[in-house]
């Protein structure tokens, strides 16, 4: 299969004060290597601070890194492309634009014309099931129809990597689980690579065709799980025996590297 | 019925709002008249409002109101042309707006009033001397808010934009600028309302037309009535421009206002 996204000893710094008021060189990513596969849905699980947020916005163009390279279709990341879209944890909606509008934006940045662009998102608002909602504004929406249009706004203008940075964290439980179906629903109409990352084991597995699960900061792959459920699946397969054995599995995994920020706190909360 | 309902309500409502003005001319007009105060200092209500009706009918009223609104226009035109292209200038590189902001923070205390002295020596009792105290006492509250705005700009939507491929012309044009506007456009009502203060100042000195000059003239020949319809002329002159400019920002930043009903 085609490598979609290739990192390679990829590493990246921050400057940040420390308490005697000098500097220090906080490392977040350090020899950083993984392959992400075309069409693939690719998930990132790690403690607080690993620098998987890192990761996706120097992949979105958003960050620098200091050494080691990205490639993306076999060519070296470039820093403004036509070919990404990235879905925020706060939607990062236009509250001065309607529904309709807020589709269109990617598509007003491409160029497209205005009723090319009209025809465009009202398709894709369909697909999210909002087309009653087209004129409202989003402060007049509920969190996850937010985060739905947030969806059909990046599908409308067809990138071919999809970067997802926690999009459920801030949604109620429930809604949260009608959305990781939603999403599923519309990945299978046309699988384009998605790299998802979130905190949340369970919603990594019913996703994912790989799991990455990553170290303590400074951040590296500690190991990628293979996902064998197959598809398409159904909210059904949270209750099935493979999904508990891989969950057991990537929960030991992660259970390490949680502990070790932990014990790195004062008064660590973990010490078993 | 629902229509007379309506209307009850509405009068209710002018009732309630208007029980403070109300109550404050009829003390008005009560201090004076009943030896409260000398009528000398302080004229009721009723021979201002003659004097105002006098001056109406001898077309000077017009004429100071036109000058004064003429003069407080240019000045603010002015300082919003200045204020919002620098404003967004500075609140959109960073670093020059941390190298300006102490030495705006220190123009903006500065009072226009005691400035008006230096713009006289350097510009003469003019016009442009004028315009000049009205453009500075308007300038900064519009600058310093318009770069605000600009800063307090939700990053999460520039990093939106710049995901999708945009360019630094499309941020500038279709997201800072949408989402800076409502700061942008208080900052113009805020400058408004100091052009308004200033403009008085400005024809008080060396002025022969205007509403600050019919209240010092006035109170110089002893028209006390004059002198208080200037006073309310100018009142009602900065209440009108407010609500011109409260309008404007209503009209251009309507999403804005629905989040803060709705929330």
């Amino acid at each position: 299969m085609k490598i979609k996204v290739q990192a390679r000893r990829l590493c990246r710094e921050f400057n940040v004060k420390n308490d005697r008021g000098g500097k220090d060189t906080l490392s977040v990513l350090d020899s950083f290597d993984l392959d992400i596969l075309e069409g693939e849905f690719f998930s990132i699980l790690g403690p607080s601070g690993c620098g998987k947020s890192t990761f996706l916005n120097i992949l979105a163009g958003l960050d620098d890194f200091d050494r080691g390279e990205i490639l993306v279709d076999q060519e070296p990341l470039k820093k403004r492309s036509f070919d990404r879209g990235m879905v925020f944890q706060s939607y990062a909606l236009l509250p001065w634009r309607t529904v309709l509008e807020n589709l269109e934006v990617g598509l007003e940045i491409r160029n497209i014309n205005r009723r090319g662009r009209r025809e465009i998102a009202r398709h894709y608002l369909e697909m999210v099931g909002l087309s009653n909602f087209a004129n409202q504004y989003p402060h007049q929406l509920s969190g996850g129809m937010r985060q739905r249009v947030a969806i059909a706004r990046v599908l409308a203008y067809r990138p071919n990597l999809l970067l997802m940075d926690e999009p459920f964290a801030a949604l109620d439980a429930q809604t949260r689980e009608l959305m990781q179906i939603e999403l599923l629903r519309i990945w299978e109409a046309d699988k384009k690579t998605i790299i998802f990352v979130t905190h949340s084991i369970d919603e990594a597995i019913l996703l994912s065709d790989r799991v990455a699960i990553m170290t303590a900061r400074t951040g590296r792959i500690k190991e990628i799980i293979d996902i064998d459920i197959p598809r398409p699946r159904t909210e059904e397969i949270r209750g099935s025996i493979d999904f508990a054995r891989i969950r057991q599995n990537a929960w030991g995994l992660l259970k390490e590297e949680v502990q070790k920020v932990n014990a790195l706190l004062p008064g660590g909360l973990m010490t078993a | 019925m629902n229509f007379l309902r309506a209307s009850a309500a509405n009068l209710n409502d002018i009732f309630t709002r208007g029980m403070g003005l109300f109550l404050f001319l009829i003390l008005w007009e009560a201090a004076p008249r009943l030896g409260w105060v000398r009528q000398t200092f302080m004229s009721p209500p009723s021979a201002v409002f003659r004097a105002i009706y006098l001056l109406a009918y001898r077309g000077e009223l017009f004429r100071h109101f036109a000058i004064s609104l003429q003069r407080i226009m240019l000045g603010l035109l002015l300082s919003v042309a200045v204020g919002v292209v620098f404003g967004l200038f500075i609140g959109y590189f960073r670093g020059v707006e941390r190298r300006l902001d102490l030495l705006f923070q220190a123009f903006r205390q500065m009072s226009a009033f005691a400035l008006f002295p230096v713009f006289i020596l350097l510009f003469g009792l003019s016009e442009l001397s004028k315009t000049i105290i009205i453009f500075w006492a308007s300038l900064w509250p519009v600058l310093l808010n318009t770069s605000n705005g600009v800063k307090n700009v939700d990053k999460v939507l520039i990093q939106s934009a710049k995901s999708m491929g945009a360019s630094r012309a499309f941020i500038f044009r279709r997201i800072i600028l949408p989402a800076a506007a409502p700061e942008i456009f208080t900052g113009v009502r805020l400058g408004g309302g100091c052009c308004v203060m200033a403009v008085v100042a400005a024809e008080m000195i060396g002025a022969n037309s205007g509403l600050g000059y019919l209240v010092l003239y006035s109170q110089e020949t002893f028209n006390i009535p004059e002198m208080y319809a200037g006073i309310i002329c100018l009142a009602i002159l900065g209440l009108g421009l407010n609500y011109a400019l409260y309008s404007m920002e209503l009209f251009f930043t309507s999403w804005k206002q629905e989040i803060r009903i709705g929330e």
